[in-house]
């Protein structure tokens, strides 16, 4: 298994960071956004992947979505879902009820692209502040409270998958 | 409700209908700004003819916590084509959340001529009308701005201290959560939040988005405002009202109510807002409802 080593942020008096080993196909995601430092260029490419952007289909999910799938602090009404595959791991699909909400789109597309098919297990290991080091350090604060509830709400979906309580 | 002028607002003409504005997508006395949260909206879309203005890029000073000084908005004002004479008018997502945040900046260099589009992003979108990813070029102006003045329309830290002092009126337009100090930060981001929770004493909770109406993002009649601020709140006209809540950009959209729709004379927005009040030593503080 490859993967970048990220440090997860914590307060200084906690030690040295843990070291998170991303899934493959995300840390080859993370690392081609981090040679994109001008702002328009991640841009562009965040559009890009939002242009691929497909709600869950309806035999995994229909309309009124469950709350318990709706992810947390997300303004953009975004739901996530999971089909469990045959080696235990998971299809992760989402839905963004606001046709504005084209930042939840990307991410909705990065992680079912990135993390379906990924041991639960490895889910987990995902940081939270994941979208910040896709998404560049222009985001406001509620967008990236949105969009972290996304890897909240997938994190959840791989708890519960793994039988453990959220 | 698409008329503007049968909703009883004291100033209707610092709103234009989305009709407005595409009647005038070739004015050149007119310049179409948007101003959103989300950074991929206009590049993926927007309004044939407008011109993006960032809250983070363009709006702030890019060290200090302040905003862009003369020198800076004049260069905005002619990178974006803009004179004296032209009438800005803003529009947004988040129901003109940020697009009132510009609006407020600019009133600090005293363009008088900005007007905010009534709906917004949501209600040009719902109304099927054109976006396009065509980004615009226009020539750049002369536009000699004037020096900012902080003092009609914003509100420092020891002014605000001061106004409680005296009993005046506060608006939070925080959440309720933020409010009553539930809640101080998101996780993993202490430096965007506060040491301390809760909010200055004697303010009054409106959390900023009970002016809109939710379908189509326009802002409610003057009657339904009233209802909120006046009934609910017992806020008078009459009232000197700071409005603050995060950061300064959703109180900017209840400063823009109370001064424009609602026709308050002396409403005054504390962008330090809950990001310094909850940081600062010694200033009073009140938890819960």
């Amino acid at each position: 298994m490859s993967g970048t080593m990220l440090a997860r942020p914590r307060p200084c008096e906690a030690g040295p960071p843990p070291i998170v080993v991303l899934p493959e196909k995300l840390e080859n995601l993370v690392a081609a956004f981090a040679l994109m430092p001008d702002r328009q260029d991640r841009i562009h490419a965040l559009i890009s992947i939002a242009d691929r952007f497909r709600p869950a289909p309806p035999d995994l999910a229909t309309k009124p979505y469950p709350e318990e799938h709706r992810v947390p602090a997300c303004e953009s009404e975004a739901y996530g879902f999971a089909r469990p595959l045959e080696d235990g791991s998971l299809e992760f699909s989402f839905a963004v009820e606001n046709p504005q909400g084209i930042s939840a789109m990307a991410m909705a597309v990065i992680l079912s692209e990135t993390l379906s098919g990924v041991p639960p297990e490895q889910v987990l290991e995902v940081p939270r502040d994941l979208p910040n080091r896709i998404f560049g350090p222009e985001l406001s604060m509620g967008k990236s409270m949105g969009l972290m509830g996304m890897v909240s709400l997938v994190h959840s979906l791989a708890r519960r998958q793994l039988g453990r309580p959220n | 409700m698409s008329n503007i002028e049968a909703r009883g607002y004291v100033h209707p003409d610092v709103l234009v209908s989305s009709d407005w504005v595409a009647a005038h997508l070739q004015d050149p006395g007119v310049r179409i700004v948007e101003s959103n949260e989300d950074p991929l909206l206009y590049p993926s879309g927007h309004i044939p003819g407008a011109v993006e203005v960032d809250w983070t890029r363009d709006l702030n000073h890019q060290v200090r916590r302040d905003y862009l000084d003369r020198t800076g908005f004049e260069a905005l004002m002619r990178r974006i084509g803009a004179t004296a004479d032209t009438t800005i008018v803003f529009y947004g997502d988040k129901n003109n959340w940020w697009a009132t945040y510009a609006f407020w900046v600019f009133q600090l260099f005293g363009h008088q001529k900005t007007r905010i589009m009534d709906g917004g992003r949501l209600k040009w979108q719902k109304e099927g009308r054109e976006f396009t990813k065509d980004v615009p070029n226009y020539a750049a102006s002369g536009y000699v701005a004037r020096d900012r003045d902080d003092s009609r329309i914003r509100a420092f830290r020891d002014q605000v201290l001061a106004h409680v002092n005296a009993g005046k009126r506060l608006v939070d337009v925080r959440s309720p959560a933020e409010f009553t100090g539930e809640r101080l930060h998101m996780d993993e981001y202490p430096n965007e939040g506060a040491l301390r929770g809760g909010h200055i004493p004697g303010a009054a909770n409106v959390p900023w988005a009970r002016a809109i109406d939710p379908d189509w993002g326009t802002f409610k009649t003057s009657g339904d405002l009233r209802a909120i601020y006046e009934g609910e709140k017992g806020l008078k006209s009459s009232d000197d009202i700071i409005a603050y809540c995060r950061i300064g950009e959703r109180s900017s959209h209840t400063w823009f109510v109370l001064t424009y729709l609602l026709g308050y004379p002396s409403v005054r927005n504390y962008d330090g807002s809950w990001t310094e009040w909850g940081n600062l030593v010694g200033v009073p503080i009140e938890k819960g409802a």
